[in-house]
């Protein structure tokens, strides 16, 4: 009985759902993907985030079984992602340049539920993806964002366990944007497996219970949004100060400093020790700013050079 | 879990069929240049020629030529320009992505191509049978509309064929530098008899030749060559098509 007991204590071990495995791809010389390997549990909401043309688009077209891998494999649900059964389990919002638009909301919806063994109904689908009262509408006389959340619905409709969101909240509104946000959020409440593209690290911040950061067809940083943001160490000291740069190396815990405009940028570990000791030798200094970094610097220290 | 694994097949095509058919019954161009042109051209030039109840008139001639005009058009345009379009901007992915089986896209695309040639036929005869003065008999009637159904193969592998290779912007321009040239070079607009000799000669190459000799020989006209050699020709062309639509795709899939 206590053995049952502590096994219940602990959390259920993560089931794998997908995963890539040393997956490589290229498009004629540009290598798009580089023995990119990536794992993806069950619940859990993983955010793939790099600058455009990094390779996200490719990985998850490889997951989809839309692209073979020219090395290593792209396996989902233990089994091959283009197995139709598979595909019923899956969910996919792809970026569209174009969708025939001469169809209804609501006509899209019941042909993409026809497509799954027990979908969502119509109501549930309309009131989660946010399309009440544009069911009779176009596709041609929809919104930009009521295109994109038209889309997600597609790709819940059929109430698959992975859902891939490939830049979802490209071209919404702010308030879509929080919408869709919490959808990702409730799908993740229900156990549902979500891997999405962005390049707004606000949502991956906001979303993910990890983050992968990818650039040029490599995996070069993973964790949550914290571990993420921990790769950038210390905080920012912004001012305006006659003290030369390399003094202000020397200071507790200095890790970096430009000047730019006028305005002295140091980055400490340390920072209360650096900025005691500038403000006593430069009884000038002023415009005092000290921030903490944001996942921004974090990404943007990772995915430059390197 | 007693839940099935993929969903019942047939309200999965049902419903893949009757989409792509609202769809492009709603697209004014689309409609407008493959039912309007077939009977525009009808009335101006087959109605209006018409002389009396003629057994072999030039009204009756261009009802069936015409028809073949018209599901050649939505043959090639439905299937050739919606496909470029879906596979060249995105829209193929997704539903490559979905569980929709493949075969249900094609299946669907065939069965439009099919209901545009059948809408188009039902009009001219029609027209020929009120204000054309045709003659035909109900055996002449099940002749045509089976040459008329048949014939939506050929230029349904045609226009997969051409999917692959026209990007979508160009795809009409493409498509009606094919399509307007075959049907005047096959008779479709005015017997192949009035044509040019040279022209006459070379007509064996258009599929859309074989296809008019086949109708044309049902409802009574004399014609060159023999229905079983037409058939040969046009099951020819449909595989060579076919297979060209296949390696073209597979080019293309191993490209991207």
């Amino acid at each position: 009985m206590v053995a049952v007991e502590e096994k219940s204590a602990v959390s259920a071990p993560a089931v794998e759902v997908a995963y890539l495995r040393g997956a490589t791809k290229s498009y004629g010389a540009h290598r798009a993907l580089d023995e990119v390997s990536l794992s993806l549990s069950a619940g859990e909401v993983v955010a793939l985030l790099g600058p455009n043309g990094a390779g996200k688009t490719t990985a998850i077209k490889l997951l989809l079984g839309l692209l073979g891998p020219d090395a290593g494999e792209a396996r989902v649900f233990g089994g091959n992602p283009r197995d139709p059964a598979t595909r019923t389990r899956i969910g996919a919002m792809l970026q569209v340049a174009r969708v025939p638009e001469t169809l209804k909301v609501k006509e899209y919806l019941d042909l993409f539920r026809s497509y799954y063994p027990a979908p969502l109904s119509v109501e549930h689908v309309v009131r989660v993806a946010g399309l009440a009262g544009i069911e009779d509408r176009l596709f041609s006389q929809l919104s930009g964002g009521q295109k994109q959340r038209l889309l997600f619905a597609l790709a819940i409709c059929g109430d698959p366990d992975l859902v891939f969101l490939d830049e979802p909240t490209l071209g919404m509104d702010i308030e879509s944007r929080h919408g869709l946000w919490q959808q990702v959020r409730d799908l993740a409440a229900r156990g549902k497996t979500v891997l999405l593209t962005t390049h707004y690290l606000e949502e991956a911040d906001s979303l993910a219970s990890r983050i992968v950061v990818i650039n040029k067809g490599a995996v070069i940083a993973e964790g949550t949004p914290a571990q993420i943001k921990s790769r950038v160490s210390g905080r920012t000291i912004k001012c305006v100060t006659s003290l030369d740069e390399d003094l202000l190396r020397r200071l507790p815990g200095v890790t970096s400093v430009e000047v730019k405009h006028g305005t002295t940028i140091v980055r400490s570990a340390e920072v209360e020790d650096a900025v005691r000791q500038m403000l006593a030798l430069d009884t000038g200094l002023h415009s005092l700013e000290i921030s903490s970094p944001a996942l921004e610097d974090a990404f943007l220290a990772l995915t430059k050079g390197e | 879990m007693t839940t099935m694994t993929v969903a019942p097949r047939f309200p999965l095509y049902r419903k893949e069929a009757k989409y792509e058919f609202l769809r492009l019954l709603r697209a004014r161009t689309f409609t407008l240049a493959t039912i309007g042109f077939p009977v525009m051209f009808y009335l101006l030039f087959g109605v209006v020629n018409s002389r009396g109840h003629e057994i072999l008139s030039a009204s009756k001639y261009l009802m069936a030529t015409y028809s073949i005009f018209g599901l050649v058009g939505c043959s090639l345009f439905g299937i050739s320009v919606t496909l470029s379009n879906e596979r060249n901007l995105g829209w193929l992915e997704v539903k490559q992505a979905s569980p929709m089986p493949a075969p249900a896209y094609l299946v669907a695309k065939l069965l439009t191509a099919f209901a545009f040639a059948t809408i188009i036929f039902g009009l001219l005869l029609t027209l020929g049978l009120t204000m054309g003065h045709v003659v035909i008999t109900g055996a002449e009637i099940r002749n045509l509309a089976l040459t008329i159904l048949g014939g939506v193969l050929p230029f349904a592998s045609m226009g997969l064929m051409l999917a692959m290779v026209v990007p979508p912007q160009a795809a009409p321009g493409i498509l009606n530098l094919i399509y307007l040239p075959m049907s005047f070079c096959s008779g479709l607009w005015m017997p192949i008899s009035v044509l040019p000799h040279w022209l006459q000669t070379v007509a064996p190459v258009w599929p859309t030749y074989h296809l008019a000799q086949i109708a044309l020989g049902g409802i009574g006209f004399g014609t060159q060559g023999s229905v079983t050699g037409h058939i040969a020709a046009l099951a020819g062309f449909t595989v060579l098509m076919l297979g060209l639509a296949i390696v073209l795709f597979r080019r293309n899939g191993a490209k991207s």
